[in-house]
């Protein structure tokens, strides 16, 4: 998850902390800009006792099961006010769009009936074909561009937004998975010919 | 002095609805109080450990609905450990014994077991309402006991709790001579239902008027329960997935032309947006309508809902609306009455948000606003302001800066003056809630201006231990405060003791109180529960000194002394 590399990066975890003063002043600084003589706790001192406090019991567990992001921002606990079961409801920073699947029908020649599979699970082409193989219990050959799958008698293709049909794993991967319509892994003398094809 | 009939004393009483004016009228001679009690059949109590069952129906012999409340508020926002208590049981089986009429049951914040709903599905005969917000401890087997065994239910109404899905067929545990349904929510439930069931028992009620779907019912299946019951007056989706040109979306068309009396719209819990037209013909005559489990509707397809909806009086949505959709909604819901604008990404920060701007705009549109929750990034002295004199009349404000200490963001000022200004202007405030830079002097305001204020939140805000004096000192009518990471000590809590008897509860975490401080409360005051909540050490008693800050404190007025199902890491002193 982005989350993550940001945690890594100083400079991005100073500007999400939850501090008093202006964003771009200097940390040590912390002075309220009023200049109001303050006795409380500065958040960041807040933040850490929550944190510490809440190492053990169940109150932890409940942090865990209700806080969606990870910390690499500074978070209060129970903070901002949302009850559990609202916050549990969502998932945050995902559209319709992006939390739907793609799902795409997935026929192999000669077997009774199709599957469906869902593209969006899948981080790149090696996941899907081993995948496939798996789903089919078949084995693809190695690909390359000049001579598609070698070394077995399968090819996986799709049909793309044209209508055509396509050998998987010629165009980027997210070019892919938004054009691919259906999948169909060929046999036999029609995969050899797709990929032998002078 | 005139001979007044009891039956006569009865009956006028039988005028008076309201649990206060029940309360006031019991207090005026032992022959008003007698005949007060026993035609009391509505008990409410605010906090269930305040008094015991026992006790409840001794003095109240023949009460038919009870409302009963467990957690603080703020075990909401996961600030109460898991097993604190709040256990409905007790209550359930005081209540088998003496109670055969009970109705109504309404329960908030309590843990409910299954044992617990067994039991009340086969105590009462008479039993109709069963309403539970916010509670957990139960699954759907509980649920099919009280749909097996409610011969004459008319209600089940589950909000927002945290129920384990057994994937039991408990819908199907209606039997088929239930005819008697009149509202049916069960919208928090994450697991399948059986379909059918579900639609037979619609078709079978024709009393049914309010009815929420959960995420497992697909638009297929919602067409058919449309037709069944055109009669419905509030309706939760479920799921709203179609293709907007298919049969399925045209038949559902169909339906809600047909449904000529909706007035509350809500779930939409799985959306394609495209497919909102269909509800079009509704939303003129909507008075309510929750969005802020829709995520899926944004943008156009929201401002284009909203445009529709004329009559609205009740509007939750997400903060990703905006400026300018609140705009919109200035514009077009004239008789808006309450607005709870929820934040969409809490934790992110990039996408569109609502501002002070947005705030400003519905004040200037909506008049008759009244009641507001309110989560935003940013807000000034300036906007507050001018909405404390466009909306005199609130009665709830509730206003979530994200960032907890932030001022003003154009003057950088605390923002003080700001809320001043709206506890000055609205003089029927009973409920507000404080975010953003805040000194002492925002309670000083308080103070001397919320005189209707009844309950107050306060998080990271003030400077000393005035701020919380002003308030207990102030606000005559206060009866629930909690605070938490704000600098309120000893002095502050043990300068006005004899406030907490007339309040229902205080709740201080992560503030300066001691343990000597809680201590003395106390010893001053034996009719208070001072309870310290520590997770993470159960040998509180032995291993801590007097000058030790005290992390989480509940104190409660209470008839009962310490109860005694407090759990290892709840010591009472």
């Amino acid at each position: 998850m982005e989350r993550t590399v940001t945690y890594e990066n100083d400079l991005n975890l100073k500007a999400t902390e939850l501090r008093l003063g202006l964003p771009g002043t200097d940390d040590s600084d912390k002075q309220t800009p009023s200049g109001v003589r303050s006795n409380k706790r500065t958040l960041s001192e807040t933040t850490e006792e929550c944190r510490s406090k809440s190492n053990s019991g169940t109150s932890d567990a409940r942090n865990d099961d209700t806080e969606t992001a990870p910390a690499a921002k500074a978070q209060v606990v129970g903070w901002p006010p949302i009850r559990s079961y609202r916050k549990n409801s969502f998932q945050p920073k995902k559209t319709e769009a992006e939390a739907a699947g793609i799902y795409v029908k997935v026929s192999m020649d000669g077997a009774p009936y199709l599957r469906k599979i869902d593209l969006k699970s899948y981080k790149g082409y090696p996941e899907l074909l081993k995948a496939l193989e798996n789903m089919f219990k078949f084995t693809i050959g190695q690909y390359s561009e000049r001579e598609g799958y070698n070394g077995s008698d399968y090819a996986p293709t799709y049909e793309d937004k044209d209508g055509d049909w396509m050998l998987v794993g010629d165009v980027p991967w997210e070019m892919f998975i938004s054009s691919c319509k259906r999948l169909r892994i060929m046999k036999g003398s029609e995969a050899r010919g797709l990929g032998s094809y002078v | 002095m005139t001979y007044f009939p009891e039956e006569v004393l009865e009956h006028v009483f039988d005028f008076l609805s309201s649990h206060r004016d029940r309360n006031a009228v019991s207090q005026v001679c032992k022959s008003w109080f007698r005949v007060e009690r026993w035609s009391r059949h509505r008990v409410f109590i605010g906090n269930c450990y305040a008094i015991s069952p026992e006790r409840v129906i001794a003095r109240f012999p023949r009460v038919r609905a009870l409302t009963l409340k467990g957690k603080p508020h703020f075990a909401d926002f996961s600030l109460v450990p898991h097993d604190w208590g709040g256990f409905v049981y007790p209550w359930i089986v005081a209540m088998a014994k003496s109670y055969p009429d009970l109705e109504e049951l309404r329960l908030k914040r309590m843990v409910v077991s299954d044992e617990s709903l067994e039991l009340l599905s086969r105590s009462f005969p008479n039993f109709q309402s069963l309403v539970l917000v916010s509670c957990e401890g139960f699954s759907t087997d509980g649920l099919a006991s009280i749909a097996a065994n409610c011969r004459v239910l008319r209600e089940l109404d589950l909000q927002e709790n945290e129920v384990e899905d057994r994937r039991g067929h408990w819908l199907g545990c209606f039997p088929d001579s239930c005819t008697s349904l009149v509202s049916l929510n069960f919208a928090c439930l994450k697991g399948e239902v059986n379909l059918g069931a579900l639609e037979r028992l619609v078709a079978r009620c024709p009393n049914l008027r309010s009815l929420r779907l959960n995420r497992a019912v697909p638009l297929e299946a919602l067409h058919k329960i449309l037709t069944r019951a055109p009669q419905l007056v509030d309706i939760g989706i479920g799921s709203y997935v179609h293709e907007s040109n298919s049969e399925a979306y045209v038949k559902l068309c169909n339906a809600v032309l047909n449904c000529k009396s909706v007035q509350s719209l809500s779930g939409f819990l799985e959306v394609a947006p495209c497919c909102l037209p269909a509800f079009y013909p509704i939303c003129l005559n909507l008075t309510s309508l929750n969005l802020s489990y829709a995520p899926g509707i944004q943008g156009n397809e929201l401002i284009n809902l909203i445009r529709h909806c004329r009559k609205l009086q009740r509007l939750w949505i997400l903060d990703y609306i905006g400026d300018k959709g609140l705009e919109v909604v200035a514009s077009t819901c004239k008789e808006l009455q309450e607005l709870r604008v929820f934040p969409y990404d809490p934790y992110g920060g990039g996408n569109a948000t609502v501002t002070e701007e947005g705030l400003v705009a519905i004040s200037m549109g909506c008049p008759k606003l009244h009641s507001l929750l309110y989560f935003c990034r940013q807000m000034t002295n300036a906007a507050l302001i001018n909405v404390a004199k466009n909306c005199p009349n609130f009665t709830r404000f509730r206003l979530c800066i994200l960032d907890p200490t932030k001022p003003d963001h154009v003057t950088l000022q605390p923002l003080d003056e700001g809320f001043g200004a709206i506890v000055q202007s609205c003089k029927g405030l009973r409920r507000l809630s404080l975010s953003g830079l805040l000194t002492d002097q925002v309670f000083l305001y308080i103070g001397m201006y919320a005189e209707r204020l009844e309950m107050l939140s306060i998080a990271f805000a003030g400077e000393s231990d005035k701020g919380m004096l002003y308030v207990l000192n102030g606000c005559k009518n206060l009866r629930k405060l909690e605070i938490r990471d704000s600098p309120f000590g000893d002095i502050a809590l043990l300068t006005n003791v004899g406030k907490y008897e007339t309040m229902r509860s205080l709740w201080m975490s992560s503030c300066d109180v001691t343990l000597g401080g809680c201590k003395a409360l106390a010893k001053k005051m034996p009719r208070l529960n001072v309870e310290i909540i520590n997770e993470k050490d159960q040998m509180m008693e032995n291993s801590h000194d007097d000058g030790e800050k005290v992390e989480k404190m509940f104190v409660y007025r209470t008839l009962c002394g310490p109860r005694r199902d407090a759990p290892d890491f709840v010591w009472t002193l």
